[in-house]
């Protein structure tokens, strides 16, 4: 029974991470389909700017989580302006371009900060271990899971009952009409574009004190959340959740039975598969086509 | 015209200009590559020489090779080794030289790319005449280097620790090879820790020669395996290795995992909050810089074998420590890689005094250097003549919370290298590997 609930934590510790991850990608591919190849280096900057917020400035994880969030966004807000903006109808150049700002952000920390591994301090109070249902699970990855749902409620909460996501959701179906109906939509794909970077940073930052910051640690996430938000649909928040619920707990299942490699390989042979029978995705929005 | 007239039969460009002003016939082209032929032959006439190849020293001058990587990946650690190898060169020109004369380090930046490497190699011992070249950090680089210095038949010098089955004569392997590591390690765990042992490597051939050497030992000392797993490099995710490791309950943890993954590993260990004093992670491969990265707290009590360590107290430590601190910055450490980058300049030195100044060319020095001795801030070292490795001294050190390590046991003598020692019959000879 230990090792049902330990099994199930794991799943949902891996799952919540991915989730995070995927959940700015969600949104910014979601809604203005920009391949954004740059976000891994989004989720980087933001492990960076926590260790520099904690090593120069002394802030601790929790309280840096808010200002590295507008850090992002801004820097989100700064690359949509200056380059994304005006690629949008050319979906292979925005690939090349959005790659090309990951390589340099990545060459550029390297440069600014060095090479080394970095060390970001895990919040006192979450460095112990909780005892669940018998099984015991560290404090700070519960604490992850319960963050990264009050962040897809909250980006949840605003995609379908604001004003603002409901000029998101028309403009997503179509975006002539709905600029034919006063919406601002350059504006609207700019916001978009930041919340996502920001979202994208906090994940970087909430996974820094369970590994180490490194300027390459991005380049793993970014095939991972682009695995997530393909498997659970491109337009679907519900299906990212989903999607990264099935994935942690398939990773973290395989893996315990098996070793890490193999489980890495299954998992990516069951999303082909999965993908080839259902291209668009476990949730789709149906279109009149 | 030639211009309109080759238009209208196809060709466009440079090869239209080219075609409509030389006559394509047999004559001119017998012509054209017999020039060709006589210039490559006359601009390169060392290929005529049979012994052109060798490096010489000349003019009061030693030139020798620096090649680690300065940027890409592997920098941090390679860049350290580069610092080393600069500072013990300057410390013996300041000394006066090798017999009076000079050694210019020509420095090479091969960005942690193999491919790079070996071509950075090749420059260094082609062009610049190069009598040795120090270099290398993965297994990776140095295999992609060694047909260059083989051809050659020049020298390259290896600091790092690495998984041995290699006897090559064009190299001097001042690291450590798994048997040195392991012959009092493994024992030493077992006696003090218990006969369940769980195997982690990364997934390449370091770990796995590694493990399978560490699996002989345990068979002899009646201990078993009860788990053999390797994660991809790089692998960050350790949650379903701490429930393996929750649920099999192993007497000791062998890591052999590399770079991220080494902190990740120890951090999410502490993180869920299992003991080192029940269950510790012994490592080759986690030195004071995995240590900086993970935070004393995730660090300390597990255990690493490695021939140095920078708090280990020996006059001529203390002297390299502070002299590479007062070199490149009171913030550096110094580690197990570092020192033989640093001693090995100095058995280089000592081997180029015994030659004579017209005389110094890879194939003498490593004449020279078999037998050579060296007080290294490790000890006392020994370059073996038969397999061009290194008697080394390993100790024992168990982390403290502090981020250094506390030396609990060294060895009473130094230690044989014997890199095929997990092949049964393979030997490296001075002759080259022999098979029985």
């Amino acid at each position: 029974m230990e090792l049902v609930v330990s099994q199930l934590l794991t799943g949902l510790s891996i799952a919540s991470i991915l989730m995070l991850v995927a959940l700015g990608l969600a949104v910014i591919y979601g809604v203005t389909g920009v391949i954004n190849l740059a976000h891994g280096e989004f989720v980087m900057l933001g492990a960076y700017c926590a260790w520099f917020l904690q090593s120069q400035l002394g802030m601790g994880l929790l309280e840096s989580l808010i200002p590295i969030f507008f850090i992002l966004a801004v820097f989100g807000w700064a690359v949509e302006a200056l380059v994304i903006r005006h690629l949008y109808d050319r979906p292979l150049d925005t690939i090349l371009a959005t790659w090309g700002i990951g390589v340099m952000a990545q060459q550029a920390i390297r440069l600014i900060a060095g090479g080394e591994l970095r060390y970001v301090e895990i919040p006192a109070f979450l460095s112990g271990s909780v005892s669940l249902f018998g099984a015991s699970e560290s404090a700070y990855r519960l604490f992850i899971l319960g963050l990264a749902l009050v962040l897809f409620g909250l980006t949840w909460v605003i995609y379908r009952r604001t004003s603002f996501g409901l000029k998101l959701r028309a403009i997503t179906q179509n975006r002539e009409i709905a600029s034919s109906f006063g919406i601002n939509s350059a504006r609207i794909y700019r916001s978009t574009f930041a919340y996502g970077a920001g979202i994208a940073g906090l994940a970087g930052a909430l996974v820094s004190p369970l590994k180490s910051v490194s300027p390459e640690m991005g380049t793993t996430y970014v095939v991972d959340a682009f695995m997530v938000v393909v498997l659970g649909g491109a337009q679907s928040l519900l299906g990212t959740v989903a999607s990264s619920g099935i994935l942690g707990e398939l990773s973290g299942f395989l893996a315990f039975h098996s070793n890490d490699t193999l489980a890495k390989a299954l998992v990516l042979l069951a999303i082909v598969i999965l993908i080839r029978f259902r291209p668009e995705g476990l949730f789709s929005t149906r279109v009149r086509s | 015209m030639p211009r309109t007239s080759c238009r209208k039969a196809g060709r466009t460009g440079l090869f239209c200009l080219w075609s409509s002003n030389v006559k394509t016939n047999r004559r001119n082209f017998l012509l054209g590559s017999a020039a060709f032929g006589a210039a490559g032959l006359g601009t390169f006439p060392h290929i005529w020489s049979k012994n052109s190849g060798l490096a010489r020293a000349a003019g009061g001058q030693i030139k020798v090779g620096v090649l680690f990587s300065l940027t890409g990946t592997t920098a941090i650690i390679e860049e350290s080794l580069n610092k080393a190898t600069i500072m013990a060169i300057e410390e013996i020109n300041a000394a006066g030289g090798v017999n009076g004369m000079e050694i210019v380090p020509v420095v090479e930046d091969p960005a942690s790319d193999p491919a790079t490497f070996a071509e950075k190699a090749r420059k260094l011992v082609l062009q610049d005449k190069c009598v040795s070249v120090f270099g290398s950090y993965t297994s990776a680089s140095r295999k992609a280097v060694l047909p260059v210095f083989e051809k050659r038949d020049n020298l390259y010098w290896y600091p790092t620790l690495y998984e041995g089955r290699e006897c090559s004569k064009n190299v001097i392997y001042t690291g450590a090879v798994p048997n040195q590591q392991q012959d009092e390690f493994v024992p030493w765990l077992v006696k003090n820790f218990g006969k369940r042992w769980y195997l982690i490597g990364s997934n390449y051939i370091y770990p796995k020669e590694e493990n399978n050497y560490c699996k002989k030992l345990l068979a002899e000392l009646g201990a078993e395996v009860v788990h053999e797993e390797y994660v991809p490099l790089g692998h960050s995710e350790f949650s379903s290795v701490i429930n393996k490791l929750k649920a099999e309950k192993p007497d000791v943890i062998f890591s052999t995992v590399v770079g991220d993954s080494v902190v990740a590993l120890h951090r999410q260990y502490h993180a869920a909050g299992l003991d080192p004093e029940k269950m510790p992670m012994a490592s080759l491969t986690t030195s004071e810089n995995e240590v900086a990265a993970m935070g004393g707290a995730a660090a300390a009590g597990h255990f690493t074998s490695a021939p140095y360590f920078m708090v280990w107290d020996s006059p001529e430590n203390q002297k390299f420590v502070e002299a590479y601190k007062s070199r490149w910055g009171g913030d550096k450490v110094t580690h197990f890689v570092s020192e033989p980058s640093y001693f090995q300049v100095h058995l280089f030195k000592q081997a180029v005094e015994k030659l004579s100044p017209d005389d110094i060319d890879p194939t003498t020095i490593r004449e020279a250097v078999k037998g050579e001795q060296f007080n290294a801030p490790q000890g006392l070292v020994k370059i073996e003549g038969e397999n061009l490795h290194t008697w080394l001294r390993p100790k024992i050190g168990q982390c403290k919370s502090d981020g250094q390590f506390e030396i609990l046991q060294q060895s009473a003598d130094w230690l044989e290298p014997i890199p095929y020692k997990a092949y049964d019959g393979q030997v490296c000879t001075a002759d080259g590997l022999k098979s029985s």
